[in-house]
Parts: C-alpha cells; sequence; structure tokens
C-alpha cells in the first residue's frame, strides 16, 4: 500500500494502471517496454528510489534541474523560508525578488543588460525568438537540424520535426535548419539578411552532446554579427556550471546577443528560468514593458530560490568540486572505454556535460537499461540513440562518483548481451 | 508602523552559508584526499619543501597578524613558533617514510601505508599560525587532505595562513583542495563536521570542552587537552640555571604555550635562593601584598581572567596593581605552603609563575602529582642531577614528557629536546586521549598488513610494489588524451605541462 495522505495506491501496478488510463499511456508503455519502468518515489541527493524499493543513482538529472542533487536541503530551506513571506507574485508589478535575482543574473554577464524570467525552458527561447525579431524586424530563424529547444509555438519549430509534424507546428518557411558544425551552410542562408536569429546549444543535448568544433561557435558569432542577426545561446543545458564554468558560451569565447537558461535555475524545486538579453535587444522592455506577459514567469518563489542557486554555484568550493568530478569521469571514461571498446566506442565531454557513443544505433538505450538493472539511472539521447547522456551533478562527492564507475563497469557485460539479442532481432 | 519597517533583521531566514560551505569544503578535501593518497614520497616532500619555504617566508607577516587579530604573545616569539613549524618540522620528520611500502622478509610480512583521508583540525586561539602550519604539514607529510578550524578570534590570520600554504602545496603539484581552513568558524558548525561520516580523523587541540566533543563525535580522534606543568627544582639543581629556564620558558610568547611552567615547587630549604635567582633571572617575586592582588586579578571572579591570556608581564601587573620594573619578564607570586586549593596553582597562560616550596620531596611529589591532575597527561620539568628522584617524579607524575633542565615551553613541545617538534602534545590516558605522544604525522597513518602463514614460503622480494604510489605525473596525466609512450620519460616535463593545465583549469573557473 501507497499511502500519501492524498492519495493511495494498492501498488506500483495499480498506479502504473492508472497513469495510463488517466494521465499518458504513451509513456507508460514506453518505459515498461524499455525495461526500465520507473516511478520515482523518494528523492534525496543524487538519489532515486523506485515505488519497487530499488535505489538508482540519478545522472539523468533532468538535463541539469537536479544540479545540486534531489531536494538539497539548503534550497529546501530557501524555498520553505520564501513560503513564509512570498507567494507567485504580482508579475505586474516590480518586486524585490525580481530585482534581486535579475541583478544577480546579469551581474554572471556583464554584456547582459536585463533577465526577462519564464517558467520554463521554452518560454525563455519563446522570449529569446520574440526579442530577436523585434530587434531586427525580421522574422526567419535558423537553427540546427537536430536542435532543441522546447515545445511551445515558436521554440517547437525550431526543432525536430518528430516534435513539431504530429501537432502541425513546423513552419518551414520561417524556421529554417542548418547542419551543426557547418558555418558555410549558416552563411548560405544568413546572407540574404533576412533573418532574425541563430538559435544554438552550446552542445547540442538531446542529440546527444555532438560538441562543437574548435572556433565554429564564434564563427557562427561572428557571422550572425555580419548579416545582422541576432547570435542566441540556448544554455539551459549548458549554463550553471555543467560545463565548469557558469556559463558554456563563456568557455568558448562569445558573447551572444541573447541567452536563455532554466531547468537547475530553479533548483529542482521550483521552475523559473531566464532570457537575458544585451541592451539593443531588451529595447521592448522600455517601449512597451508588458508586451510579454507571464503569470507565472519570475514567480517571487522561483527569483528567492534561483538567487540562492546562483550563489551557491559561485562558491570556490562547488567550481572546484565541479572541476574534480568533470576530471574524475574523464579519466573514468577513458579507463572504461580501453575496457569495453567492442560496444564503448567515444566520449563526448565538457566539464560534467558527458556524451558517451555506443557502436549500435540503439546502443544507448540498451546501456540505459543496463545500467538501471545496475542501480543508475542515465537516458540515451533522444535524437541520436547511439549517444547515452551522462551527466553527473556538480556536488557529487568521491565516494559516490567511484561507485558510479563501477556500476558502470558492473552493467557492460548486460549491455553487451542486450545489444547481441538486438542486433539477432535486426 | 509595521515591527518590519523598526526593525534591520532579515525579513526571511537564510541557510548556514558557513555551515554549507564548510560541508563542501570536507568535499572537496575528500577529493583531493583521493589523488593525493598515491603520490610518491619524492612527490610528498616537494611539496612539504615548498610549503616549508613558504610558511617561513612569511613567520613574521602571519605573527605580525596572530598578534593584532589576538591580542596574546609576542610577534617576535610567534615568529619562532611558525618558523619552528616550517623547516625545522619537515627536518625531523624527512626520514620517517610514510609513503613507501615496507617489506620485513624474515617475518613474513609487507606493510603498506594507508592515509586516514581527510584529516578535520580544530586550531586554539593561542598559537594559530603555528598550529595551521604544523597541522598543515603533518597532513602533507602523511598524504592526507585536512581542513583547518580555527578559533574564532583568530580567523582571518588563520584563513590567510592556510591559503599561503595551499598555494604554495598547489604550486609545487600537490591537488587542489588538500589545505583548506573554515572561514567563519562557530560551535554548531565544528560540532556538525566533527560528526559527519566525511571526515576520517579529528585532530582536536584546544579547551577541555571541545576535546571531549571530539571524542563524542563518533568519529576517530586525537584529542590533546589542557596543561597545567609543575616545574621542581631539586636542591641539586643550580638555581641559576633553573631560573634561566623558568624565565625564559614563562616569558617566550607570554607562556601562551600549553607547555608552559604554571608552578615552580621546590624544597623549603631552597625557597630562599630560588627566589634570589629568579630576580636576578628578571622576574618580579611577589610579596604577600602583591601576591594576593595577583590571585584576585587572575582568579578574581573564579576562573581564569581571559584578559590576562598571553599579555605580558608588565602589562598584566599594571592592571593588578602591582609595581614592577620595566624590565620585569615574569611575576612570581608566592604561595608559601603547597595546599591544593589556591587558585594561583591553576592553570594561567600568562607569565605568571606560582613558586611555592614542600617540606621534603615526597610532600613535594605528592603536591606535584595533585597539581598536575588539572593538566592531566601533558607536561611537567624537573631541575636538578639527582636521577633516582627524576625517575620517581617522572614514574609518578600522571603526564606523559618530563623535561629535564630545559624550559618546559619550548622543551615539551619538542623544540629545545629531541622530542618531535609538535604544538599537539598528546594527553594520553591520564588526560582522556587517545595518544600520549607528541602528535605527528605517523598518526594520521595506518598500515595493511600483509602476512604469509608462517611455514608456508614467501618469495617476498619478488613482489611489485611500484603500483602502490605512483609518480604525481603518471597518477595526474589525462587519461582522455594520453600523452604519447615515449622511451625516455621526461618525468619533470610532464609534471610541469600537468601544473600548467591545472593553472588554467582554475583560472577557467575564475
Amino acid at each position: 500500500m501507497f499511502n500519501y495522505g492524498y492519495f493511495a495506491f494498492d501498488s506500483k501496478e495499480d498506479l502504473l494502471a492508472k497513469a495510463a488510463e488517466y494521465w499518458n499511456p504513451g509513456k507508460v508503455s514506453f518505459w515498461k517496454d524499455a525495461g526500465t519502468p520507473m516511478v520515482i518515489d523518494r528523492r534525496e541527493g543524487y538519489f532515486l528510489y523506485d515505488m519497487s524499493g530499488k535505489r538508482l543513482i540519478d545522472l539523468h538529472l533532468n538535463g541539469g534541474t537536479y544540479n545540486f542533487g534531489h531536494r538539497h536541503p539548503e534550497l529546501v530551506e530557501v524555498l520553505k523560508s520564501g513560503l513564509d513571506y512570498f507567494d507567485m507574485g504580482n508579475h505586474w508589478f516590480p518586486s524585490v525578488a525580481r530585482a534581486a535575482f535579475a541583478e544577480k543574473l546579469v551581474k554572471t554577464a556583464p554584456h547582459m543588460k536585463y533577465a526577462i524570467f519564464g517558467s520554463g525552458g521554452a518560454e525563455a527561447v519563446e522570449i529569446a525568438l520574440k526579442t530577436a525579431r523585434y530587434a531586427t524586424k525580421r522574422r526567419k530563424i535558423v537553427s540546427i537540424i537536430k536542435g532543441y529547444h522546447g515545445h511551445s509555438g515558436l521554440s517547437v519549430a525550431t526543432g525536430d520535426e518528430r516534435f513539431s509534424k504530429i501537432f502541425l507546428a513546423d513552419r518551414p518557411d520561417e524556421f529554417i535548419q542548418v547542419p551543426f558544425n557547418d558555418e558555410g551552410a549558416l552563411e548560405e542562408v544568413l546572407r540574404n539578411g533576412d533573418v532574425a536569429a541563430f538559435i544554438v546549444e552550446t552542445i547540442p543535448a538531446t542529440y546527444g552532446f555532438p560538441m562543437p568544433r574548435d572556433g565554429y561557435l564564434k564563427a557562427c558569432q561572428d557571422l550572425c554579427h555580419k548579416y545582422g542577426t541576432k547570435f542566441i545561446s540556448d544554455e539551459v543545458q549548458t549554463g550553471l556550471m555543467r560545463t565548469g564554468i557558469m556559463w558554456g558560451w563563456q568557455g568558448y569565447g562569445l558573447k551572444p546577443d541573447i541567452f536563455v537558461c532554466g531547468k537547475g535555475l530553479g533548483g529542482g524545486i521550483y521552475p523559473i528560468s531566464a532570457c537575458m538579453v544585451d541592451e539593443d535587444c531588451g529595447g521592448w522592455l522600455i517601449e512597451d514593458g508588458a508586451a510579454h506577459i507571464s503569470t507565472s514567469g519570475g514567480s517571487e518563489l522561483g527569483c528567492v530560490v534561483g538567487h540562492h542557486v546562483i550563489e551557491m554555484l559561485q562558491r570556490p568550493e562547488v567550481i572546484s568540486n565541479v572541476h574534480f568530478v568533470a576530471e574524475f569521469f574523464a579519466r573514468g571514461m577513458a579507463e572504461m572505454m580501453k575496457r569495453h571498446s567492442d560496444i564503448f566506442v567515444g566520449v563526448r565531454q565538457r566539464g560534467v556535460v558527458l556524451g558517451l557513443e555506443f557502436d549500435h544505433p540503439e546502443g544507448a538505450v540498451a546501456v540505459s537499461r543496463a545500467l538501471y538493472e545496475n542501480g543508475v539511472w542515465a537516458i540515451f539521447s533522444s535524437l541520436d540513440k547511439r549517444v547515452l547522456q551522462f551527466k553527473p551533478g556538480v556536488v557529487l562527492d568521491v565516494d559516490l562518483c567511484q561507485e558510479i564507475l563501477d556500476r558502470f563497469d558492473s552493467a557492460m557485460p548486460r549491455a553487451r548481451q542486450l545489444l547481441k539479442s538486438g542486433r539477432r532481432a535486426a | 508602523m509595521s515591527e518590519h519597517m523598526t526593525f534591520d533583521a532579515p525579513r526571511l531566514s537564510v541557510p548556514d552559508r558557513a555551515l554549507s560551505s564548510a560541508r563542501m569544503k570536507v568535499g572537496r578535501a575528500a577529493w583531493a584526499a583521493r589523488y593525493y593518497r598515491s603520490f610518491s614520497r619524492d612527490a610528498v616532500l616537494a611539496i612539504a619543501e615548498a610549503v616549508a619555504r613558504a610558511g617561513y617566508e612569511k613567520a613574521g607577516h602571519f605573527a605580525d597578524l596572530a598578534v593584532a587579530e589576538t591580542g596574546f604573545g609576542v610577534v617576535e616569539h610567534k615568529k619562532i613558533k611558525n618558523e619552528l613549524c616550517t623547516h625545522t618540522l619537515l627536518d625531523h620528520y624527512r626520514d620517517l617514510d610514510l609513503v613507501t611500502p615496507r617489506i620485513d622478509a624474515e617475518r613474513k610480512i609487507v606493510e603498506l601505508p594507508k592515509p586516514a583521508g581527510v584529516v578535520f583540525a580544530l586550531a586554539p586561539a593561542t598559537n594559530p599560525v603555528a598550529t595551521v602550519y604544523y597541522k598543515a604539514m603533518l597532513a602533507i607529510l602523511s598524504r592526507n587532505a585536512i581542513v583547518i578550524s580555527p578559533h574564532p578570534v583568530a580567523k582571518s590570520v588563520s584563513v590567510a595562513a592556510a591559503r599561503h600554504l595551499a598555494e604554495a602545496a598547489e604550486a609545487a603539484g600537490a591537488p587542489s583542495g588538500l589545505i583548506q581552513c573554515v572561514e567563519e568558524p562557530s560551535i554548531p558548525l565544528v560540532q556538525d563536521i566533527m560528526a559527519s561520516d566525511r571526515i576520517n580523523v579529528i585532530i582536536a587541540t584546544g579547551g577541555t570542552a571541545m576535546v571531549r566533543a571530539a571524542y563524542s563525535s563518533g568519529n576517530p580522534a586525537l584529542g590533546v587537552g589542557p596543561g597545567n606543568a609543575v616545574a621542581y627544582v631539586d636542591p641539586s639543581a643550580g638555581v641559576d640555571a633553573a631560573a634561566r629556564c623558568l624565565v625564559d620558558s614563562k616569558s617566550f610568547d607570554n607562556s601562551i604555550l600549553c607547555t608552559n611552567e604554571s608552578v615552580v615547587l621546590t624544597l623549603d630549604s631552597n625557597r630562599g635562593n630560588m627566589e634570589r635567582a629568579l630576580r636576578s633571572a628578571g622576574a618580579h617575586v611577589c610579596n604577600e601584598a602583591d601576591t594576593d592582588r595577583l590571585r584576585e586579578y587572575l582568579f578574581g571572579k573564579g576562573s581564569l581572567n581571559l584578559a590576562a591570556i598571553g599579555k605580558s608581564a608588565t602589562w598584566i601587573a599594571e592592571r593588578a596593581g602591582i609595581r614592577v620594573s620595566p624590565s620585569a619578564r615574569i611575576l612570581v607570586p608566592v604561595v608559601a605552603t603547597p595546599g591544593q586549593d589556591d587558585l594561583l596553582f591553576r592553570e594561567k597562560l600568562c607569565p605568571v609563575l606560582t613558586l611555592t616550596s614542600a617540606v621534603d620531596f615526597q610532600q613535594a611529589l605528592t603536591f606535584a602529582k595533585h597539581t598536575a591532575r588539572r593538566g592531566a597527561g601533558h607536561s611537567a620539568a624537573f631541575h636538578g642531577d639527582d636521577t633516582a628522584r627524576l625517575v620517581r617524579f617522572s614514574q609518578e607524575m600522571p603526564v606523559y614528557r618530563v623535561v629535564v633542565n630545559a624550559p618546559c615551553s619550548q622543551g615539551a613541545a619538542g623544540f629545545a629536546t629531541y622530542l618531535p617538534p609538535s604544538f599537539t602534545i598528546g594527553t594520553g590516558f591520564a588526560g582522556r586521549s587517545s595518544v600520549g605522544e607528541n602528535v605527528g604525522p605517523q598518526h594520521l597513518v595506518q598500515w595493511t598488513r600483509i602476512a604469509y602463514g608462517k611455514d608456508v614460503p614467501a618469495d617476498l622480494s619478488g613482489i611489485d610494489l611500484s603500483a602502490v604510489s605512483t609518480d604525481r605525473a603518471t597518477a595526474r596525466a589525462p587519461v582522455a588524451a594520453p600523452p604519447p609512450e615515449r622511451e625516455s620519460f621526461d618525468r619533470d616535463a610532464l609534471r610541469q605541462l600537468i601544473l600548467e593545465e591545472l593553472r588554467s583549469l582554475q583560472g577557467a573557473g575564475k
């Protein structure tokens, strides 16, 4: 019996049946078929507990949402304390929490002028694209093939057709896609001078973290400036120290005109996102500040949490820890690749953002399952199932890192077995 | 008007950032320890040398800051103490190899050193910088990482000193985070970290309460408590030499060391001589009225007046209302009979040395034992040539160091004797501590013993122990991009490369 006070379920099976009946039958059956039928019950630190009681170490982190782990005690304390004073607030009016958080964010990126808040990454992207259109008075948006920026109207149109066509939300006339790591292709489409923005994840997550070639992003930014197009960095998965530095673009020597962040900004306990714009792009905030409105965007509770998230990320101990974790997995995964070179063929890494490549079109699905069976939860890349997203948190400690590596090693024979049977089936 | 408009207190409660950051320091130290535990002896010594050099260079600077911040002690003496914890300390332990596996072919035993991991160290207000230096050096030599929690009244200088050593260590190849210091120490913070399962051992130097808390934490601890040293001057001693030792010891850093003599005890027949000798050595020997004034000033409120700690003799005399020569180096109140109850027989941590005398050696011994119970397990001094009495004294006294014909401050701490130089003086079972020696790096390492059966053949010479400790270069080489294999492996060049890479990594984080 799973009695939660407000509701109760007899068993995990009971829950799965209800979830399929009332919530999302597609997702319920997908995970069952994938061999990873997780229903997260308790969660604490970097651990998830399935309803069955099985413990999993979380390396999915929902793209960095749980950068500090689940329910980090300090962040929980901040939110609880915030609830004694604030609620979501009234988005029409200036607010202490929003002003303080906006200032805190702008100070992390001094060439930026304003922080515009949303409640999720897609909303922040939406603001970014609208802002670019405002600033350029152009309509076209360029993104990369297999890029991913969210599921709302404009953001979903920048992404893979898997998510747009089903809802008739693809808009090929205005939304153009070019191959990643190909600045020539970008220049082709910018040349007409009618593109408002080029939006790109600093390292494309859902595509499996392919690393930008040396100089690629800088070249894209320069091309944008040459043709009067705004360069937008999507930092939803690469921001917040995940690449070893506060914002991923800083590590590539960029100065985006606009960048967006979300996920971990709310510490995994209160949703908030932000679109950061420079002075030129932020003109609409003077002309008509109410041109974009969001009741839950920039909720004061989220601002209080986000303010603390940034403060924590700026601590020297956290910065040092990120480097230790990154170095540990750089070495550890190189060792694993040597030991399992028949299936494990590549590591893409920057900071604690890792993509592990397996030598099979669905390799990461099998590895994800094998890891799940060995107590580790890491998800494959939706748009390149050869690649496992492997996303350690920024405050992981040395013992847990070692345990993750040991479990990874133990999971490889099972992954090999799954892949063999998969190959036969295919 | 709302209450919020009248008070300036925060309207939201804010998590304890100091505690949170201290916990993160422990995590960082665990990372450093993980890498450092396999460093080679050469790499360890190179780091120790670099830290000793850096510490020595700034010994005076930090002595200045320590006295300015705490108001305790004498700058020039603190400088000496700081210096002693650099090259002198390293020289003492240079040949104590805690890194290389040991092979005992005859007993068929191989021993592998296993460092503790993360050392959590408490430092007192009285010797802030010397303790930071000393404990950091112990950690380095034993291949441990250390997080130091300074006394709150000495936090700025302690943090600065620890940072200075940490930078030198890192520049010499140590992992980042090997030496850290808590910036905002507090009692709840110390209790929280002491009880944490992320630390491996506590070294607690401080007051009784802190030491007991360390032992109650559930973690392994090396706790050392306060002292109350008795110096016995036997009639066989040259009184002038003994008096010089006593005055030197008591005036050193204004008696701030826990090893300093608290009481000087002689026989009635020798007391006149002793008074004269002390006077000529620079002491102000108090008459009865002065003695009363001093007692009132130091212990008028029942416990030691903290304002007097580490202050000079003339400073104390002025406040106690005693007229002394400006050249007076110590104050000597005289208690005619060695009773137990006089407050002046307690630990004083200032240049006040209580003189008393016994009718015979037996009474002297009885009194000395009782007095030493207030600083049980600590130190005592003996002046004289009568070795029979020396042995009896040492056998009966509940102390683990008896310094002979030398100043006890510097003697028990290993700077005027051949004892190990230390600012953590083990007070042993008598002082409810797990360690009775002067604490050294060997207390922070344990050994895994590989033991063959007595009657089974064992070829220990064939055992390859090269993987047990690796050179820093090979340990830290990024495996993601392994350096090309070369016939002539240029270790120094590689080490340099890695250092540069680490620096750039740190730079990127700023």
